[in-house]
């Protein structure tokens, strides 16, 4: 709901600018009169509120987490023994192909993207983000693609190119099944999803902080964050036109990757790469901000060298736009071009190094408290250092045509996306859940989850590393005891080792949705306001936090703001000597008591979902008939109009039922 | 908290956070959110026109470029739709001025001079198809009709949008503050029409 009247002492201040910026008569709201639900499902369906899609992305993405899981799983049981038969080869070529395309773009994307909506917002003391009807469209376009990619395995068999889905392979003559078209599709369709909350969520950083947080006091997890979203902003249109020119190839028979009419097939490697390089930062870089949270907060130290940290961040993010081709070095590209990209991409660990230094020198000379939280960002500094190791490996480029296609980069990505993004994200899962939900997760069960997980992931992903360097090709889909090797180095040993490691790690997992049922069984503690002792602008506010997240809008005068307010520096020069001044409970109880009392807050709608709807419509149109697709952007063109007509925040009179509190309003606005 | 830098900008009337009149950079957030998307659309841009540079040569026995253009044709299409530019910073004007009137004769002015464009694409398309140059002919016919075609896409929507605009502005539908959606309109247009120079120059003036 929209308008919010909070019961103050202090008298409503109206002022004349009060109004809404454009007096619209009463019969031009739109089509529909706005939806006004605040429980129910209907209050989801149609929310706009940024806190309400932050969690709807990530259960969903959750959800998606566990399906990519057990495909992983089929995977490793596939390979656990000599000659496998839990699998088909074209089952095997399908699940690793949906795995790593579920984890990369409907587990961890969205997961970051949970987070994002969820906290830049309160980071930065707004009320909600720039576009918040843009923001529930892309929700709802993003659930939408993932489930219309996942129905391929129904209809016909998923795609079974690879997540890169190399050309001239993904042509029909080489998968005739529609899975690659699924593919093509669902990816097109959460690419708009990922545009648009890129575009939302860069102006809401820029332009809509709050009073007196300059860009260098902006929390250093929206700072990734922002990073982030230009290099989405600039990455996706890349892989759009890569799938534009997929799609035409397998459903118009355009010619693009037909090599016997002359096509390059570097042509689809040098898109899916210039896109793909940038992807593998936009994957890892929000865990990286919540690690560089997390660390200060249980070390009771500032982030050490913040400006450093946002600058790093901000080379990596040009960097990564200049190696693209490391991952082509065995496809011929020239010596001269092989120079070139096996130095940019040494260069480039350079920024990735410097934060790693950052976070050490944070936990330095700190008072270390390991919570769970921590444990995880711990974990991420470790498991990414040596993802990072392997990664300069490979940066050589006549050691990386021995790696390339085998278990060693297998190995090397594991090892940076699980060890850095995933753990990072659990790592922000712990640290936010009292925030978000009001109760604590549960210590206890959350160091299980935590050891099993890094137990897990090392027998996992380490033994790789000697696949790799044995040979052991990438989606290989069964390996024979004749040709296994002896000793130390029989390739048998290593792989059944990885699969008893991945049902380890899908326990450790596990653990983490018991962990959610037992911390909020009935009779858990609420949470208090400031468990952790934090530091920045989140917590200024009750936990869950109001619809309208702050009761006053804050003002910053320092990064970490709430550890500014909750402490003073009684220390002379540069000897710091701080003295708690306040609690949470204080500090926020002062927030509320001069609060606005009047707090006008962008009102629900039903159009982001029908837009949102139009999408996979017009995609099974393309795959088998045409009136789908007329069908599909009639919905879209109705839905734009829709909301083209309705203001973001819409007068009182247009609530159905008419909201509460509507004859005040009325008034008020005269 | 002594060194607070700024006081609180909008206090207790901060009763909108999303509209255009309070903003950190002072920018309304539309205007923003539509430079951003244009230079994500640069990118998109950015991909097609390499495709078809990579692929202009690659036509066989097949018709090539140099055999089918019409450059005097083409040129005045290009023409009308440059003078398209020039109609939409009139309707923007007007719509500064808050000439009603004025803005929806220039933005109808714009919408048809598009459309005179997008039926010169058609009408280009036909002829190149009746010469024996299909979609899959060739990678040069593939990657010509793709970059064209998604210029011509982009001038269709604008067109759509620009006549959705117009009826609007006339039944005083348009939420928000009418300039500003005028002007949002128009750096799209002015956008696609750049693209479009830069097309013509790569794809028709330059020799293969
Ligand atoms: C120190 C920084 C890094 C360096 C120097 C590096 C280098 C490389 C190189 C050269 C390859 C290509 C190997 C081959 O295919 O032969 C590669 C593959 C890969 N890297 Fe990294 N990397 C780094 C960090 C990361 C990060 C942070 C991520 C993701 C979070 C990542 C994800 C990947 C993935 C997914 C692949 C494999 C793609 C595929 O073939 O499917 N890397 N890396
Ligand atoms: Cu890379």
């Amino acid at each position: 709901m929209a308008i919010i009247e909070r019961p103050t002492d202090t008298p409503a201040v109206v002022s004349p600018d009060a109004a809404p910026a454009v007096a619209t008569p009463a019969t031009s709201y739109g089509v529909f009169r706005r939806p006004v639900e605040t429980t129910g499902w209907k209050s989801w369906l149609f929310t706009i509120d940024h806190k309400k899609l932050g969690i709807m992305y990530g259960v969903v993405a959750m959800a998606f987490f566990v399906i990519g899981g057990i495909e992983a799983l089929l995977i490793r049981l596939q390979l656990a023994g000599p000659d496998g038969t839990v699998l088909s080869a074209d089952a095997y070529n399908q699940m690793f192909t949906m795995h790593a395309t579920t984890m990369v773009f409907l587990f961890v994307m969205p997961m970051a993207a949970a987070f994002a909506n969820y906290m830049v917002p309160l980071q930065i003391g707004a009320r909600d983000v720039a576009f918040p009807r843009i923001n529930a469209f892309g929700f709802w376009t993003f659930l939408f693609g993932g489930l219309f990619l996942n129905t391929s395995w129904i209809l016909g068999g998923a795609a079974d190119g690879g997540w890169f889905m190399y050309a001239p392979n993904s042509s029909v003559a080489f998968s005739p099944t529609n899975g690659v078209d699924f593919w093509a599709l669902g990816l097109q369709i959460t690419g708009i999803a990922s545009l648009t909350g890129a575009i939302n969520l860069i102006v809401t950083v820029i332009n809509m902080r709050a009073p007196g947080m300059s860009l260098m006091k902006v929390p250093i997890f929206t700072w990734m964050i922002m990073v982030v979203q230009f290099l989405l902003l600039f990455a996706i249109p890349v892989i759009t036109v890569a799938l534009f020119l997929l799609m035409f190839q397998r459903s118009f028979d355009a010619t693009f990757f037909s090599v016997e009419a002359g096509a390059d097939p570097l042509l689809w490697q040098h898109l899916f790469w210039i896109f793909g390089h940038p992807e593998v930062y936009i994957i890892v870089l929000p865990a990286f901000g919540i690690v560089s949270e997390v660390l200060p907060v249980f070390s009771k130290k500032p982030l050490f060298g913040y400006p450093l940290v946002v600058f790093s961040g901000a080379a990596i993010g040009f960097v990564g736009w200049g190696v693209w081709a490391h991952h082509m070095f065995a496809s011929g590209l020239g010596p001269i071009s092989v120079a070139v990209f096996s130095v940019a991409t040494m260069a480039i660990a350079i920024p990735t190094g410097v934060k790693i230094i950052n976070w050490v020198m944070t936990m330095w000379g700190g008072k270390l408290k390991f919570t769970v939280p921590m444990l995880y960002a711990v974990g991420v500094i470790v498991q990414f250092t040596i993802g990072g190791l392997s990664g300069v490996t490979h940066s050589v480029a006549p050691s990386d045509t021995q790696q390339t296609d085998t278990y060693y980069i297998v190995a090397h990505f594991h090892y940076v996306i699980f060890g850095g993004a995933v753990l990072g994200l659990f790592s922000g899962l712990y640290y936010w859940w009292p925030k978000m939900f009001g109760k604590m997760l549960n210590e206890r069960m959350g160091r299980w989850n935590f050891w099993l997980t890094i137990i897990g992931m090392n027998l996992t992903f380490g033994p790789m590393h000697v696949l790799g360097l044995q040979g052991q090709p990438r989606r290989m889909y069964v390996w024979t005891e004749n040709r296994a090797g002896d000793g130390f180095f029989n390739i048998g040993f290593w792989n059944l080792i990885a699969s008893i490691g991945a049902f380890v790690l899908a326990l450790g997992v596990l653990l983490f949705f018991v962990n959610i049922y037992v911390s909020h069984r009935k009779g858990t503690q609420k949470a208090p306001l400031d468990p952790w002792d934090a530091r920045s602008l989140e917590w200024i506010t009750t936990s869950p936090p109001k619809e309208h997240n702050f009761d006053r809008t804050p003002t910053v005068g320092h990064l970490d703001e709430f550890f500014h307010r909750k402490y003073e520096d009684r220390g002379e020069g540069d000897h710091h000597d701080y003295h708690q001044v306040a609690t949470a409970e204080e500090i926020i109880a002062e927030e509320e008591a001069k609060g606005d009392s009047h707090i006008h807050l962008p009102s629900p709608s039903y159009w982001p979902i029908l837009l949102s709807l139009a999408l996979p419509i017009m995609a099974y149109g393309v795959i088998y008939n045409i009136w789908l697709i007329v069908g599909g952007a009639a919905l879209a063109l109705l839905s734009m109009y829709g909301w083209g007509m309705e203001p973001h925040t819409a007068p009182d009179d247009d609530y159905d039922p008419p909201a509460a509190g509507t004859e005040l309003e009325v008034a008020a606005h005269g | 908290m002594a060194d607070t830098a700024v006081a609180p900008a909008t206090g207790h009337d901060a009763h909108d956070d999303h509209g255009a009149h309070h903003s950190s950079t002072g920018l309304s957030n539309n205007k923003l959110a539509m430079w951003m998307f244009l230079g994500s659309e640069c990118l998109l841009f950015g991909g097609l026109i390499s495709t078809y540079m990579l692929y202009r040569g690659r036509h066989s026995e097949n018709l090539g470029p140099d055999q089918v253009w019409d450059i005097p044709f083409t040129s005045a299409s290009s023409f009308v739709l440059l003078m398209s530019s020039l109609t939409m910073v009139l309707a923007v004007s007007s719509a500064h001025r808050k000439d009603d009137r004025n803005t929806k004769v220039w933005l109808m002015v714009t919408a048809l001079l598009g459309a005179l464009f997008v039926a010169g694409q058609v009408y280009e398309f036909t002829t190149f198809y009746r010469e024996g140059l299909g979609f899959t002919t060739s990678l040069f016919s593939s990657s010509f009709y793709t970059l064209t075609g998604f210029h011509g896409v982009h001038v269709t929507v604008g067109i759509i949008m620009l006549t959705s605009l117009v009826g609007m502005i006339g039944k005083n539908r348009v939420p928000g503050d009418k300039a500003e959606t005028v002007e949002l309109f128009g750096l799209y247009w002015h956008f696609v029409d750049v693209v479009w120079i830069l097309i013509f120059t790569l794809v028709y003036l330059i020799p293969a």
